[in-house]
């Protein structure tokens, strides 16, 4: 999968998950970045991300993620 | 809402749950309850999916929710935002991650027995509280399975084990609700096994965000705890609406006929059939009001369920609609006849089409996605339409008043004669000639009368068809309705003609019908058309089996004289046609 695909499906995830069709995420968009991305909200994101791309994410990859291109950079890691 | 209804598509829910929820709040008419979530672990989650499924059954929740794992503190030492919010349902989120003190295997019984005292007495000491403050309703869970065993196969059985103290503790729970109103168990462990406990207990969302279940967990839970409150606030269902052909059996009684349906143990397709009818049917006990809705001809759905091996008979049922109207109309009447709103059915078919133009015409109506019949249990099951906590003594009774054969017999009680009773019924009787859409009925009856059946002559499709088409023979069929429903073809008779004589070869009757009357209404008329076709002797014949003591006497009873009677109890009989005297004066008859 292109990262470019991976980046516009995630950004649906991202519009259902925060109910806001004016999202757009980049390689450098992280939680400030978006109004209700609080940490009761990720683990929302989390899920729906792994779902949408039937991956999983470990516990260290969740810790250590700090923006939406990491995040990118894993999903590309698993999906081929 | 489609979405809202088990099975879930975690991923829509978890996605689309603000979308959702904006939808659901432009409902009408929705009620507003304080909800208190008391959780020994995070609930965020458990609160939002909790929210939908509750506006889903019109309910709109307004939440106070505990700091994380404060539920303890809040309960008993109490806090102003709680004691302002005033709760009507107080939800108590415990799981097994809030046992403080667990058996190690070191520790002797009383220990161990004073480790189960503490857990227990805190969370009694919570309700006590709670009840005392707020007298609101509590739901508390029971405690999941650990996601592994320290002892093997012996932490179920040994008290050192977790499983078994879990066990012990849970059964302690349960004698106090038991003993008190107001509180109600919220069932975890089942829903973590159904879910699996591997699953349920992810500890990935343990470690990182303190959810003791694993969020795509969350809508099953939250469900659970909306049908809890659903039930409270007396929104369960009522009554089934049940589909026939694939859905209470396999196959199409019309096109295949009743002896070719699977229903009974001899296939695993009939064995499934089966089983579901056995579920259905013990939702009877509960009060649940038991319906049909079937395109179908009206005999042929009960000529399927009176299948020898079905479980569910005509009478199980209040309402019968089998006819050719669309299956949304035949619910508006069956909810008038009830007087019930259809958001208190539940509408169970196996076509797709159907239930989809069901669900559209009638919001908030039960309609389970089945789909394949070894999943119709678990689909309904799950969807927690009957959640019993209110179930008293009172709702057997009440279903009582709905069964016809105890309204019979009540009324029975009040007459001053039979006769009276009969009247009292309105019966009204259709005999007539046989009809071609009557004929596989009629060959049907004829193939499984046993009791009711003077000569036990069994007549074939083709046969039936012979003898419909021949003017040797007087035919008739009998259907017979009446207040409280109707019974369908229930008697034939068939007689051949043999100069001024008419011989009768077959006069059966189906049991359900025993003691109406309504066999005299069929020689009155078996008596009108001999005396058309210019006949002057009618002549009865008796052949015993096993089974048909009970028409021994049928022909001295209908008047008729004994001419012989052989060693083998074969009895012969003739009635003079000019003297014949009509019988039947309770059923109104037309053609």
């Amino acid at each position: 999968m292109k990262r470019e695909e991976i980046f516009e499906r995630l950004n649906n995830v991202f519009r259902d998950v925060f109910d806001d069709e004016s999202i757009t995420v980049s390689e450098k968009t992280t939680s400030a970045d978006i109004e209700d991305w609080d940490s009761l909200e990720h683990i929302n994101l989390i899920v729906a991300v792994e779902q949408e791309f039937g991956i999983k994410f470990n516990m260290g990859e969740v810790t250590t993620m700090k923006n939406v291109g990491e995040m990118v950079n894993i999903i590309e890691s698993r999906v081929k | 809402m489609k979405e809202l209804k088990y099975p879930f598509d975690v991923e829509y829910l978890i996605k689309n749950k603000k979308k959702i929820k904006r939808e659901l709040l432009n409902k009408e008419g929705l009620i507003e309850k304080n909800i208190a979530i008391l959780g020994g672990s995070t609930t965020s989650e458990i609160k939002n999916m909790l929210e939908i499924f509750l506006l889903n059954y019109g309910i709109k929740p307004t939440f106070y929710e505990s700091e994380y794992n404060k539920y303890y503190e809040d309960a008993v030492f109490g806090n102003e935002e709680l004691d302002n919010f005033k709760p009507d349902i107080i939800y108590i989120h415990t799981t097994n991650r809030n046992i403080m003190n667990y058996p190690t295997i070191v520790d002797d019984e009383d220990t161990i027995n004073q480790m189960l005292e503490t857990e227990y007495k805190k969370l009694e000491q919570i309700w006590e509280k709670l009840q005392e403050k707020f007298g609101a309703v509590i739901i508390q869970n029971n405690f999941e399975y650990p996601y592994y065993r320290l002892l093997g196969n012996k932490d179920v059985s040994d008290m050192h084990g977790r499983i078994n103290f879990i066990n012990r503790l849970n059964d302690k729970i349960y004698s106090y609700i038991n003993n008190h109103n107001n509180i109600f168990i919220n069932d975890i462990n089942y829903l973590s096994s159904c879910y699996g406990l591997d699953k349920w207990a992810n500890q990935f969302y343990w470690h990182m965000y303190k959810y003791a279940l694993e969020v795509p967990a969350i809508p099953y839970l939250a469900f659970n705890i909306a049908n809890i409150i659903k039930s409270i606030y007396g929104k369960n269902k009522k009554a089934f609406v049940l589909d026939l052909d694939n859905t209470l059996w396999g196959g199409i009684v019309g096109d295949d006929g009743v002896e070719n349906l699977a229903i009974g143990p001899e296939v695993p397709s009939g064995q499934v059939y089966a089983e579901f009818q056995e579920y259905i049917k013990a939702h009877k006990n509960l009060g649940i009001i038991l319906n049909v809705n079937s395109k179908n001809e009206h005999e042929n759905a009960i000529a399927g369920l009176n299948h020898p091996a079905g479980i569910l008979k005509p009478d199980d049922f209040i309402i019968i609609k089998a006819n050719w109207n669309p299956k949304h109309m035949n619910i508006k009447d069956i909810a008038e006849e009830l007087n019930l709103g259809a958001d208190s059915f539940v509408f169970v078919d196996d076509n797709p089409a159907e239930r989809h133009i069901v669900e559209e015409t009638y919001e908030g109506i039960g309609v389970p996605e089945i789909d394949v019949p070894e999943n119709y249990i678990r689909i309904i099951d799950h969807n927690g339409y009957f959640e019993m906590t209110n179930f008293s003594k009172e709702d057997i009774k009440k279903n009582e008043l709905y069964k016809d054969n105890a309204k019979r017999s009540q009324m029975m009680a009040t007459f001053e004669n039979y006769d009276d009773y009969l009247k009292s019924l309105k019966m009204k009787a259709e005999i007539s000639s046989f009809k071609p859409i009557y004929l596989e009925r009629i060959s049907q009856l004829s193939n499984k009368s046993n009791q009711f059946n003077l000569t036990t002559k069994r007549y074939s499709l083709a046969d039936i068809e012979h003898v419909a088409n021949s003017e040797n023979y007087i035919k008739i069929y009998g259907k017979l309705e009446d207040i409280f429903g109707d019974n369908g073809v229930i008697s034939v008779v068939i007689g051949h003609i043999k100069g001024k004589e008419l011989h009768i070869d077959l006069w059966i009757m189906s049991c359900r019908v025993l003691k109406r009357n309504m066999e005299y209404a069929m020689m009155d008329e078996l008596m009108r058309r001999a005396k058309e076709e210019n006949i002057t002797t009618v002549y009865g014949y008796y052949y015993p089996t096993l089974k048909n003591k009970m028409v021994k006497n049928f022909y001295e009873d209908q008047g008729f004289t004994l001419i012989s009677e052989d060693d083998k109890g074969n009895k012969f009989y003739k009635q003079d046609v000019e003297s014949y005297k009509n019988k039947n004066n309770v059923i109104e008859v037309e053609e």
